[in-house]
């Protein structure tokens, strides 16, 4: 199979923190907001070099998404930055009303997605944000894999216009994405073709999905491996055009599986070509502290996860 | 500038639009439509400096945000009467395929608004988000707003506070309709909320009162006094002391008209009070 090079562990939200970064120095319209997160956000940059373009709302999340949609009024594009829980549970009403309603050119920077947030434990690790911002009319959703991606990702939204959810993480991992891949709103990765079965996977999920596919090589399994960054919209004719070809289908995700990436490939598929299919996600369930690697074990959220559940959707075929 | 006679005629008519709309569709809120008539009036014709026609960036011209959006009915009836939008339309309020949503929006593009407000407490974050850009844009044009005086039971309403004066949004007025009722009953009665002037003050800013909320005249001046302590250093919050229900007697001094419309003889008996001046609809 195709072999991807780990450029060398990094987190992507300092993918986020560089993509913001060069922003602040091509476009004079983003502006960005915190709820004093600068650090865990890796914002540091951008605030030094655009100081006057740098809101400090202090922890008042709710304020923050106010002032965010009301800063494009004038123009701006902001980008807010904190939390995954605190960017999506906390201040829900006012992202609904205030910016999808109003159709305002936000974008929603979250980071510490999911359970590999860590030592933090679960009032920390969100595990339903990609289905709560997904739910909402006209909001594009983003998850990301790497800090290639991120980066790439974070300077692609504010070229687009409208409301943007974007996904990432706290934890270095690896970075495999070529630095010059343009990223795509809504299109699809394709990281490996194969022809057993279809394993779909986005954010930290990813990588994990390449060591499975191969680890299913070696036992003669040909797994074709799709990163779906952009969870909605959903990019179904990579899907259906994958899975008339395999015939089965792993989705992989740091998410519960109600409401997440493979809740939405599994509606898709319902309507245009239902397909056995197995659920790498956390199972209806709140996270806890430990290490990242010791929850993504403990909550199936890994390669062998991964692997695990190819082996079982096959026998479905 | 419009003479003072015109301004009355036309918070009379308002004043028959809120009701007959409300009326039309045996839905909406009257009574804080009613009691805030005479501000919208003054807001829009003498008070803001507008520009013609409308555009969301909003450059260069004074902003209005409604923060309570239920009281729609007055929002939408001063709007097309400064032609944001022909007052036809007022004949579609809260029907089906309208632009006159039950609380506004801007999801049907109705000119005049710029955002979309119902779910209470949100309108201050928006408004400081709005001045902030001003700010950025170098345009010294003022930012308005209008907040129930229940709504401030809302807490994201402090968080904005606590902003404003914290950061220096000295270019924001923000209006609250001091009228002290809400659905339930009297503020007082279903949660206390203090003296709102010593909070207000205590967060930092510069707070002033129109005593005389139903009075144009009163309203005129205190805004324009508003206007010139925008500006220094503190964001301005004006407490406009309001009866809900106005300029109709069966509905002032009371929460009953909050939500409820009036039925056929009660409009009529409405109507009779705020006898046509400009034109109905």
């Amino acid at each position: 199979m195709k072999k991807y090079i780990d450029q060398g562990k990094n987190d992507t939200r300092s993918g986020f923190g560089a993509g913001l970064a060069e922003l602040g120095r091509t476009n004079p319209n983003v502006v960005a907001l915190c709820a004093d997160l600068v650090g865990s956000l890796k914002m540091e940059k951008f605030i030094e070099e655009n100081p006057e373009r740098f809101f400090q709302i202090g922890i008042a999340e709710a304020n923050m998404m106010g002032i965010a949609a009301g800063l494009t009024i004038g123009g701006k594009i902001p980008f807010t930055g904190t939390f995954a829980n605190f960017s999506t549970g906390r201040v829900y009403d006012q992202i609904r009303q205030s910016i999808a309603y109003s159709d305002k050119n936000v974008k929603i920077c979250a980071s510490h997605a999911g359970v590999t947030l860590g030592e933090d434990g679960a009032t920390h690790q969100i595990l339903e944000d990609l289905g709560l911002m997904k739910m909402l009319p006209g909001m594009t959703v983003i998850n990301t894999c790497d800090y290639n991606q991120t980066k790439a990702a974070t300077i692609a939204i504010a070229e687009y216009h409208g409301p943007v959810y974007l996904r990432f993480g706290r934890p270095k991992v690896a970075n495999f994405t070529p630095v010059d891949q343009k990223f795509e709103i809504g299109k699809a990765v394709m990281l490996n073709e194969g022809t057993d079965v279809t394993i779909v996977a986005t954010g930290h999920l990813v990588w994990e999905a390449l060591i499975a596919a191969e680890n299913l090589e070696k036992q003669g399994i040909s797994a074709e491996v799709i990163n779906i960054h952009t969870i909605k919209p959903l990019d179904g004719d990579a899907v259906l055009k994958s899975v008339k070809k395999t015939g089965c289908i792993v989705t992989a995700e740091e998410h519960n599986y109600l409401g997440g990436l493979g809740e939405s490939i599994s509606g898709f598929l319902a309507t245009t070509r239902p397909t056995p299919q197995e659920f790498v996600a956390t199972k209806d369930t709140f996270g806890e502290s430990g290490t990242p690697e010791q929850l993504m074990d403990k909550y199936g959220l890994n390669n062998k996860a991964i692997e695990n559940a190819v082996l079982s959707v096959l026998k479905r075929k | 500038m419009p003479k003072l006679q015109e301004l009355q005629d036309l918070t009379v008519q308002v004043r028959r639009d809120i009701l007959r709309m409300v009326h039309k569709v045996n839905s909406g809120h009257p009574g804080g439509s009613l009691g805030c008539t005479e501000f919208f009036v003054a807001l829009y014709n003498e008070i803001m400096e507008l520009k013609d026609g409308f555009n969301m960036d909003g450059n260069g011209e004074d902003l209005f945000f409604l923060s309570n959006g239920h009281i729609s009915p007055v929002f939408y009836s001063v709007l097309a009467r400064k032609g944001y939008f022909t007052i036809d339309e007022l004949n579609t309020f809260r029907l089906i395929d309208s632009r006159l949503q039950g609380h506004p929006t801007t999801h049907e593009g109705l000119p005049g608004v710029r955002i979309a407000s119902g779910s209470l407490g949100q309108g201050m974050s928006v408004a400081l988000g709005a001045a902030q850009a001003k700010k950025l844009n170098k345009d010294s044009k003022l930012v308005y707003t209008l907040h129930g005086d229940g709504e401030l039971q809302e807490g994201q309403n402090w968080e904005a506070i606590m902003y404003a004066a914290g950061k220096k949004v000295d270019n924001i007025i923000a209006t609250i309709d001091y009228n002290g009722q809400q659905i339930d009953g009297a503020t007082e009665d279903v949660l206390p909320m203090g003296d709102l002037k010593m909070k207000f003050e205590a967060f930092g800013w510069d707070v002033m009162d129109i005593l005389e909320g139903n009075d144009l005249e009163a309203i005129l001046k205190g805004m324009k006094e508003a206007k010139d302590r925008t500006g220094k250093g503190k964001p301005v919050c004006v407490l406009l002391h309001t009866i809900m229900g106005h300029g109709v007697d069966f509905m002032m001094y009371t929460h009953a008209w909050h939500g409820k419309a009036p039925n056929d003889e009660q409009l009529a008996t409405a109507l009779a009070q705020n006898p046509e001046t400009l034109g109905d609809y």
